[in-house]
């Protein structure tokens, strides 16, 4: 193990890093605790210049009912899952498909597929942004989240194919060759054998999604315009703007928006870690 | 490992020892039984493959098509060839947002390093590690929105917590989101926040996977600190770096959310970089200049080709390899 571990280290060492630890942590997370306080502080703080003393009191829950009061902010979560889940049903379920052709099929056009999949991934969004817009306007689907879904699933099928291509390459390859001697049809062997090995990569692409669209900003911005299908970071920044110095509701909105994917973070956490870290121990 | 058609491992008799007489039945059935093998792939690439390029593949090239456009986005299209380009090289803003763009590059690259010297921090065994490891991959799973207002707030002149810090130990005061000379550094670093947590998890996984036994021989041998480092455990962290840097350039070339949360593009455009002056010029309340817009895009596609082209030869020449 590297570097070596402080057990083995002097005592002098061990304390030290034990109380270097906490430190470390609270000055890497320093602005997140800043806006957790900020967020439970009572307006008359802000006002008086109390930013960044102890809070006069606690005041979460004005503040917290208000934001959800006073803002559209409860409708923008709506819509982002909305937004979010049929883009991860969606995209998941296209690149299973995808990825078990590209791992288990010998053809001549196998890697110039895979690649293009790959290389969409890298792509700048702008280059899209035009035509996209132009074709959600002209499908009349401009200003819905359905617009978002279809685009959302498109692009992110990219990185699931990658992902769910590799993942099935890695599986014993025996398995479907018996299965196929057996007169088992293609379309089973997917279903019946393939399928079912593929849990762990589908949960961890989907944690993975959830996470990308529920903050994509961008495409909020340019394929939606009215409060009615917009997602939550786009509505946020929008509040943003009418809350003008209400710093103690910013915080209290940051959070609530942030609060979604940081719960599927904890909960799925060895799901999350897995999937974003593919590639990073082979190669 | 080699998938495709490889030759069976003997095993593989053993498991199907049943079989033949059920694929003798099989064969002679119709077209479908005899091109299953040929057909599926393209019938399971289907669905997919159609959704990307319809939302991806087709605009690249319609993107390229309006650039050479005069078009506001509903009246007709003007042909105009290389005027939008011709205007770009004459254009003082598209000049700033490439500096920019070059800028964030440079200094995104920093969260590689750092997320290494994280990583390295954290991979301790202690108790409750694996919590510290989670809180500190946290700013990664926020939004940059959020990340954006947390940083405004923390700039923000007067009470902000980082201009009093600088009032405190300089004397004067700095608004640095409204000053041209450190608006984007002060953008980078908070894109830099999200990004050293992601490197650091890359690391923290590559480490976890090191040969335990090539550091026991290297320390046996003497190598400790720097050179244990530098010559036995880098180099094993390769691909944990490849991909590192990868999502790092990628995401510099990318950055937009940002820019556009934290400044707008301002103080008097400084701190625009490509994506976001493309955004700017082709859907802002100035008027649609979708030709444009579509140029500016091009020249930032046609940069990140070049990364895009390196990365996909070397994971062309791995999967060639394996």
């Amino acid at each position: 193990m590297f570097p070596t571990p402080v057990a083995k280290s002097s005592p002098l060492v061990r304390i030290g890093y034990q109380i270097l630890l906490p430190l470390a942590l609270i000055v890497w997370l320093f602005p997140l605790i800043g806006v957790a306080v900020t967020s439970v502080r009572p307006s008359g703080d802000l006002a008086a210049g109390n930013y960044f003393g102890i809070p006069s009191g606690f005041a979460g829950v004005e503040n917290y009912t208000a934001v959800f009061r006073d803002s559209p902010i409860g409708w923008y979560i709506l819509n982002s899952f909305k937004v979010t889940i049929p883009t991860v049903i969606g995209a998941v379920a296209l690149s299973c498909l995808t990825g078990f052709a590209l791992a288990v099929y010998k053809f001549k056009s196998n890697l110039i597929v895979f690649f293009m999949f790959v290389a969409g991934n890298f792509i700048p969004f702008q280059i899209l942004m035009v035509p996209v817009r132009d074709l959600t306007l002209k499908v009349g689907l401009y200003d819905t989240t359905m617009g978002l879904v279809l685009f959302h699933v498109a692009f992110q099928t990219g990185f699931c194919t990658l992902f769910m291509r590799n993942f099935i390459k890695a599986l014993p390859f025996a398995l479907i060759e018996s299965a196929r001697v057996e007169g088992v049809s293609e379309w089973n062997i997917f279903r019946h054998i393939v399928l079912p090995l593929m849990r762990p990569a589908i949960a961890a692409l989907s944690v993975l999604i959830f996470t990308f669209v529920w903050n994509d900003y961008f495409w909020a911005t340019v394929l939606v315009q009215g409060q009615h299908a917009m997602p939550v970071t786009a509505g946020l920044y929008s509040l943003n703007g009418q809350w003008v110095a209400a710093w103690h509701l910013v915080s209290a909105g940051s959070i609530i928006a942030a609060l979604p994917p940081v719960a599927m973070f904890f909960l799925m956490q060895k799901h999350f870690i897995a999937g974003l870290t593919l590639g990073a121990t082979k190669g | 490992m080699e998938a495709g058609l490889s030759p069976c491992p003997a095993s593989f008799f053993t498991i199907t020892g049943n079989g033949p007489m059920r694929v003798a039945a099989a064969a002679p059935a119709g077209f479908w039984k005899r091109n299953q093998r040929h057909m599926a792939p393209w019938l399971f690439l289907a669905p997919g493959m159609l959704f990307f390029l319809v939302y991806v593949m087709m605009p690249i090239v319609e993107s390229i098509w309006i650039s050479f456009y005069d078009w506001d986005g509903l009246s007709p299209k003007v042909w105009i060839g290389l005027g939008n380009y011709a205007e770009l090289l004459d254009d003082d803003s598209f000049y700033t947002s490439l500096k920019n763009n070059i800028l964030w590059l440079v200094l995104y690259l920093l969260a590689v390093p750092a997320g290494l010297a994280v990583a390295l921090f954290l991979n301790q065994t202690v108790t409750g590690i694996r919590l510290y490891k989670s809180l500190f991959f946290f700013p990664f799973v926020i939004s940059q929105v959020v990340v954006g207002l947390i940083f405004t707030w923390f700039y923000a002149p007067n009470f902000g917590l980082l201009s009093n810090l600088i009032q405190t130990l300089t004397g004067s005061n700095v608004a640095i989101l409204a000053d041209e000379r450190y608006v984007t550094y002060g953008i980078i670093a908070a894109g830099l926040w999200p990004q050293i947590a992601y490197c650091m998890i890359l690391y923290l996984t590559g480490l976890n996977n090191i040969n335990p036994e090539q550091i026991e021989a290297a320390r046996m041998d003497g190598a400790r600190g720097w050179s244990m480092l530098w010559n036995i455990v880098i180099p094993q962290l390769g691909p944990a770096t490849f991909i590192a840097i990868v999502v790092t350039v990628i995401g510099a070339l990318r950055s937009f959310d940002l820019v556009s949360i934290m400044t707008d593009g301002g103080p008097y455009g400084s701190s625009r970089v490509l994506s976001f002056f493309m955004y700017e010029q082709a859907l802002s309340e100035y008027g649609y200049r979708m030709g444009y817009g579509a140029a500016i895009a091009v020249v930032l596609f046609a940069i990140m080709m070049v990364f895009i082209t390196f990365f996909i030869i070397r994971m062309l020449r791995q999967e060639r390899n394996a």
